[in-house]
């Protein structure tokens, strides 16, 4: 028994990326307790190819249940469906990805099946004597890291912030099965109905699985000014951030702000440009892998947590810095 | 329209004492404030009270100092509130708290909506909403950006989410989690203020709700903080200075070299 699962996410009937980086964390885990690892798919007509994915990706068995009102997330229908399958199969663990999605199914279901959730975690592993899930994850803008534990309910449960772990690569030799999970119409629960959606500014990949992030602040000055770091992002193959002051002056849309009241993220790269790096904003990218900061003044917060800073006037270093670029990827 | 608001109140500053016993805050080391989220489920609540009419009763669950947050709602234009205080629900997880809070709820009789903070920027685990509908078996809708159209019946609203926005119409009664994104908070008004300054609020014990101490605080709590340590941030950064042409192009150059040491470069470059 002992088994780990995971939630894995679609959109639009597409497996999303933190799905795999599930599996990589959910597989480390169960091999340790040398135990099998599940995942959960909900959804509407998913290709065999993407349930299979999730195989060569990790999972042992994949338990898929198909409806059309399974399509979008609709929280008290998922967590219906959560519910029966944990009931049925007693998971030792149940993961999913610290988003929108996770962030609400999962505190939804965990008052229902009476067990700790923890949210939003960085680092998982498994207690030596008792075999219990060690759960580590940033509170207090980041301020400090709290390891937590579930000691007599099951499952164990957590949401695992994207981008804190490498999907395994495909290995198409690993075998395991597909459960079609036959659909109970009583699941169904019309009290939320899910109406239409429409993509922010046609840009679907979001600021919390990007793995570069390159971010504006009030250093740019005019809304007009901020070009360049869309421009910049644009060449890194990175998404576009902001700081509070940014977005309140209009330059960018609040989707894009990072920091305590805005995004909490975790990219290879995070480039701040024209940020002072005020604790509100450092609270979001704490658990950024590196960080980069233009800036002209060498006093700047932002030079405290980073790990290479261009000190100078950003208005001379970005157009020297995109030209150099361009010519690199034309390159390639 | 009968909105219920809980609001948590958070310390001022971002660093706060822990207990490295318990696990827990040690509330009094810095001033407390509301929970610079929970303003803006405040003001979506005054807004819809302003449109249509109704009440708004702000409910918090804290230590004794924590009525100064309530106060702060009600000189925001809430017109009463409930704050709930006892040794027993200390230590509560998001699963005691949001059961505590949902038992008080319920005893207030026909709510239409509740609205409550994307997160508190302490505990930060944005699981008390949802926990909330959860307990009071009401439908969800988090990520709240925008209110399109609120009847007696339903409400069609937008949710921000990774990729976009979503529509979603839910039959009332409902509870939301909201974001910045939705309304500009309001300060409290002189009125208020006086109104605030002059108002007893009722506070609530564990015996008040008729609950058992098994099911709160720590002893209710399915989570457990076993270890709190502060990250060490151990990051020597390399500063180049770039402030004319030459230094600026060597600059780039060590930049360039740092990217390509990290792997970060050429990832969407061919783009
Ligand atoms: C409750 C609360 C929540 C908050 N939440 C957030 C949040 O989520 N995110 C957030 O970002 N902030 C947040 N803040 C605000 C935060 O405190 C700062 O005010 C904000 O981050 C500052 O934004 P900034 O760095 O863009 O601007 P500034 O602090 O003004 O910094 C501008 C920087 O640009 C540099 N600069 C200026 N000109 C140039 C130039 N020509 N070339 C190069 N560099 C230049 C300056 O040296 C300076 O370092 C919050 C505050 C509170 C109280
Ligand atoms: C370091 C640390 C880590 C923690 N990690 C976890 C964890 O992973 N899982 C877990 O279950 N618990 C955890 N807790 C406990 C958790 O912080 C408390 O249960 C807290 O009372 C509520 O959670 P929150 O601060 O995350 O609020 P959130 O769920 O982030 O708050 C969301 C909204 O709920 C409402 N709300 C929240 N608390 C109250 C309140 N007391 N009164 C009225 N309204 C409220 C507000 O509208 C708020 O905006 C942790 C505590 C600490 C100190």
């Amino acid at each position: 028994m002992n088994e780990i699962w995971t939630l894995s996410e679609q959109h639009g009937g597409k497996l999303k990326d933190v799905s795999f980086e599930l599996l990589a964390r959910g597989r480390a885990l169960a091999d340790t307790l040398q135990s099998q690892l599940c995942t959960v798919v909900l959804g509407n007509k998913i290709d065999d190819k993407e349930l299979e994915s999730l195989i060569f990706h990790g999972a042992d068995t994949v338990f898929y249940v198909e409806n059309p009102c399974l399509g979008d997330m609709v929280c008290e229908i998922y967590a219906m469906v959560l519910a029966y399958l944990v009931g049925e199969y007693t998971p030792h663990v149940l993961l999913a990805a610290a988003t929108t999605t996770g962030r609400s199914v999962l505190p939804y279901l965990a008052v229902k099946i009476h067990t700790g959730l923890t949210a939003d975690c960085t680092d998982l592993a498994i207690e030596k004597e008792t075999g219990n899930l060690l759960q580590t994850r940033p509170a207090i803008g980041g301020n400090i890291m709290a390891t937590i534990k579930t000691p007599n309910h099951r499952p164990q449960m957590a949401t695992v912030r994207p981008k804190s772990y490498k999907a395994l690569a495909e290995d198409r030799s690993r075998s395991g099965k597909v459960v079609r999970v036959a659909w109970n119409p009583e699941w169904n629960d019309t009290r939320v109905q899910v109406l239409s959606y429409r993509e922010e500014c046609g840009n679907s990949s979001s600021l919390e699985e990007a793995d570069i992030v390159v971010s504006g602040g009030k250093g740019l000055k005019k809304r007009e000014n901020f070009r360049l770091i869309e421009e910049l992002a644009d060449s890194l193959g990175g998404q576009v951030g902001a700081s509070r002051d940014a977005v309140d002056r209009g330059w960018a849309s609040y989707p894009h702000q990072v920091g305590l009241s805005g995004k909490t993220i975790s990219p290879k790269l995070y480039l701040a440009v024209g940020i002072s790096g005020a604790v509100q904003h450092l609270a979001g990218i704490k658990t950024a892998e590196y960080i980069v900061a233009i800036n002209s003044d060498e006093h700047a917060n932002i030079l405290q947590v980073a790990d290479f800073a261009l000190v100078g006037d950003l208005f001379a270093i970005l157009p020297q810095l995109l030209r150099r670029l361009g010519t690199q990827g034309g390159e390639k | 329209m009968y909105i219920v608001v809980p609001i948590k109140q958070v310390p001022e500053t971002s660093n706060v004492q822990m207990d490295k016993e318990t696990g827990t805050m040690i509330r009094s080391a810095s001033e407390a404030i509301v929970n610079p989220l929970d303003l803006y489920a405040l003001e979506t609540a005054l807004q819809i009270k302003e449109r249509t009419g109704g009440r708004i009763t702000v409910i918090t669950m804290g230590p004794l100092g924590a009525a100064k947050v309530l106060k702060e709602a009600i000189a925001m234009g809430c017109d009463d509130a409930i704050h709930l205080s006892d040794r027993a629900f200390g230590g509560s997880d998001t699963w005691a708290t949001s059961y505590t809070l949902a038992s008080a709820i319920r005893k207030l009789g026909k709510v239409d909506l509740v609205i409550a903070g994307e997160r508190a920027t302490d505990g930060d685990t944005g699981q008390v909403g949802p926990g909330l509908a959860s307990w009071l078996d009401m439908g969800l809708v988090t990520y709240t950006s925008h209110i399109e159209e609120l009847t007696d019946t339903y409400l069609i609203a937008e949710r921000l989410l990774e990729e976009g926005y979503q529509k979603v119409k839910a039959t009332l009664p409902v509870v939301l989690t909201v974001v910045k994104e939705i309304a500009i908070p309001r300060l409290p008004t002189l009125k208020g203020k006086k109104r605030a300054m002059h108002m007893t609020i009722p506070l609530l014990g564990a015996k008040d709700l008729g609950l058992e101490n098994a099911d709160l605080g720590l002893l209710g709590s399915p989570t457990r903080v076993v270890k709190i340590e502060s990250p060490k941030i151990s990051r020597a950064c390399t500063v180049v200075k770039a402030t004319d042409d030459s230094s600026i192009q060597e600059g780039i150059d060590k930049l360039m070299l740092f990217l390509a040491s990290k792997e970060l470069l050429g990832k969407g470059v061919a783009k």
